[in-house]
């Protein structure tokens, strides 16, 4: 056979791809009838999702909007299906506030509405970063504005602070650490047992106070967002000083730490719960007053921050030694090591499992309901206790639902979309 | 002896000030002795290289320079400060001594510019822009300012190891050491490192280097040292090394790394 040399003259351009490889028939072809199998699970799915929707759709779209009541409803109805969504336009400001007086709604709204204002340079770090300082108010902003009474309460909380520096100002030159720990014992005293009589005696001598509200009164999604976020605020930093004590070499901080941890995830949270609720009652001292929605974050708090220095510990353990030698070898001290070097890795690593945490913890939020708040599915109950509405559950129960997975799809998508940015290692 | 001749003319070069000085050191990881009575001195200037066999502690001994590693017989003063368990004098010692890793060991989450700025902001209290000049300066002199903005993950072995150069360099260190730098490196950027290390050399930095590349000793170094079962066996000029090693066990590794 004659081989002859062969020679290109031509290169050739590129043709498009052929229909059944691109588009939307490639993709149906690619997803869905790939193989007989996949044919046979296209089909059977098609024919459950008809079947679901057809037998959904009338009960859904049919509802009734406007009606004082379930008998209201049903006469309108007429013996059709349909569903009665007129309990969320009569009710919707009770599953939103609770029993908060109506005519002070405007006050959560506003804590809300700066909440969000509050957490945009936290979420987003192309926000300026002055607005730091707001977020780091906000807590006593929000308070005030949500329990009212008087505003010398957060302005003389907010020099606990600066108490705590003092006395480590004080101590710094003999032993910092001891500073530190001495610091926050006075940070905590003065919250303890001089804030409260302080701020009643500047309320004596200038009267600067809004109107009350007390915590039975509280409910609803506020209550939910309330708990939920503060939570999550404050399991986040517990967690790690958990996860880091759980690393740490001294011997009583890791037992220490270990115990917590391990004791904490080993109780159910209706436990924890009840004791917030009944047990600290006794071993507090007599006569405090120990806010009941207090008692419940501290207590959700200390759960969620459990499971969280878990997911940190998963992070700090995915980390090579290599990083902690780099930053020991360039003489950053503990501390800076730990914030610039280590928890920046460690902490994106472990967002799936922090926000995981978080969405867990928004979501056990409705367990309150056990120890006599309203959240929402506690008034669902006090709703259905009333004769008008007696007997409804399918509507109240989908809003309440559909909320929190508005809010809990968003905190998901949130997290994709940071860990996305904070992609840096072009692995 | 032949070869203090050798080594006093290597020194001639170099200071008589000393930059570290280790006597009687001894380490254990548990039971196990790792290191074995090191008396070892480094003048201000010189540039030592310490080979070896694998697991002879040659990579321990330099760790235990900037206290990586704890020790737990001995003294290693470096630089004036004793190496104690007192957390101030290790800092201040860390500080000084500029370490390049095996790995490179780059914070994979800044930008190589903020890789250097980072150590000069926080312990030297540099202010931002200053570290920023310093950085950029270092790393034109390693060859890769155009790379500043970019991350870690971005570049290539030979340009991170540079990079991790020019992260201690910033720091203004008096002694650097280097464990392994060229190990975890590809073969043709073996070569892109060693000239930064020449060049460093050159400088009169003080230099101590855990390497196998014996074209880098013969180079460079001013003193050989040769270590087997955590302990010292020979140190020597490097010529008399290569050339006439004295001890059976330094034959017997020269002819096994050189030999092929």
């Amino acid at each position: 056979m004659d081989q002859s040399p062969f020679v290109r003259k031509e290169m050739l351009a590129p043709k498009a791809a052929p229909v059944s490889e691109t588009g939307a028939v490639g993709w149906i072809r690619q997803n869905l009838f790939s193989g007989p199998l996949n044919i046979l699970l296209t089909v059977i799915s098609v024919a459950v999702i008809f079947w679901v929707v057809t037998h959904t759709a009338p009960w859904f779209l049919n509802g009734v909007w406007k009606a004082s009541s379930l008998v209201e409803c049903r006469e309108i109805l007429n013996g059709a299906t349909g569903a009665c969504w007129a309990v969320i336009t009569e009710r919707w400001h009770q599953l939103t506030f609770g029993f908060y007086p109506p005519e002070l709604y405007w006050r959560p709204i506003l804590a809300f509405v700066l909440m969000l204002v509050a957490l945009a340079p936290v979420l987003y770090p192309s926000v300026p970063r002055g607005m730091f300082w707001f977020s780091l108010l906000y807590p006593l902003i929000g308070f005030w504005l949500l329990w009212g009474g008087t505003l010398w309460l957060p302005v003389v909380v907010l020099l606990g602070p600066l108490v705590g520096y003092v006395v480590y100002r004080m101590l710094r030159s003999y032993s910092s650490a001891l500073g530190m720990i001495l610091g926050a014992v006075a940070i905590l005293a003065f919250w303890m047992w001089l804030a409260g009589p302080l701020s009643k005696d500047l309320q004596r001598i200038f009267p600067l106070a809004i109107r009350e509200v007390p915590s039975r009164d509280f409910g609803g999604f506020m209550l939910s967002i309330i708990i939920g976020v503060t939570g999550i605020a404050l399991s986040l930093p517990l967690g790690i000083v958990l996860a880091l004590g759980r690393k740490s070499d001294m011997f009583l901080i890791r037992i220490l730490s270990i115990g917590f941890i391990e004791f904490v995830r080993g109780v159910p949270l209706i436990a924890l719960l009840f004791t917030a609720s009944l047990l600290l009652n006794y071993f507090l001292p007599p006569g405090t007053n120990f806010d009941i929605i207090l008692r419940v974050i501290i207590m959700v708090t200390l759960f969620a921050a459990a499971y969280m220095a878990e997911v940190v510990r998963g992070g700090l353990a995915a980390l090579p030694r290599g990083q902690y030698e780099a930053a020991d070898a360039l003489g950053l001290d503990y501390w800076r090591a730990q914030r610039l070097v280590i928890m920046p890795q460690a902490l994106k690593i472990s967002i799936p499992g922090i926000v995981n945490t978080f969405i867990g913890l928004f979501k056990d939020t409705t367990l309150v309901v056990f120890i006599g708040l309203l959240d929402p599915i506690g008034l669902s109950n006090s709703i259905r206790a009333n004769a008008a509405w007696n007997g409804i559950y399918w509507e109240l129960f989908i809003f309440i639902g559909l909320c929190f997975f508005i809010i809990c799809f968003g905190m998901s998508r949130y997290s994709l979309w940071l860990e996305r940015k904070l992609k840096t290692d072009h692995r | 002896m032949s070869q203090t001749a050798a080594m006093q003319a290597a020194q001639m070069q170099v200071s008589g000030e000393v930059a570290i000085q280790i006597r009687n050191m001894n380490k254990w990881y548990g039971a196990f002795h790792v290191l074995r009575d090191i008396d070892m001195t480094v003048h201000r200037g010189e540039r030592i290289v310490i080979c070896g066999p694998s697991g002879s502690g040659k990579s321990t001994l330099i760790r235990c320079i900037n206290r990586l590693e704890e020790h737990q017989e001995g003294q290693i003063v470096v630089d004036g400060t004793e190496l104690t368990s007192d957390l101030k004098n290790i800092d201040k010692v860390r500080s000084e001594v500029g370490m390049v890793f095996q790995h490179f060991n780059l914070f994979p989450h800044l930008t190589i510019l903020e890789n250097c700025t980072l150590a000069p902001i926080w312990v030297r209290k540099v202010p931002k822009r200053e570290a920023e000049e310093v950085a950029m300066h270092f790393l034109e002199k390693v060859k890769i300012p155009e790379q500043a903005l970019k991350y870690p993950g971005q570049l290539s072995g030979g340009q991170q190891q540079r990079v991790a150069i020019a992260r201690s360099l910033c720091m203004k260190p008096r002694i650097m050491l280097f464990d392994e730098p060229t190990s975890a490196l590809d073969p043709e950027m073996i070569k892109e490192v060693l000239d930064t290390m020449i060049e460093l050399a050159e400088e009169g930095m003080t230099m101590l280097c855990v390497t196998h590349e014996m074209g880098f000793a013969q180079a460079v170094a001013n003193r050989v040292i040769f270590m087997d079962q955590g302990q010292i066996v020979e140190e020597n000029a490097p010529k008399e090394f290569f050339n006439n090693p004295q001890s059976e066990r330094t034959r017997l590794f020269l002819s096994q790394i050189l030999g092929h």
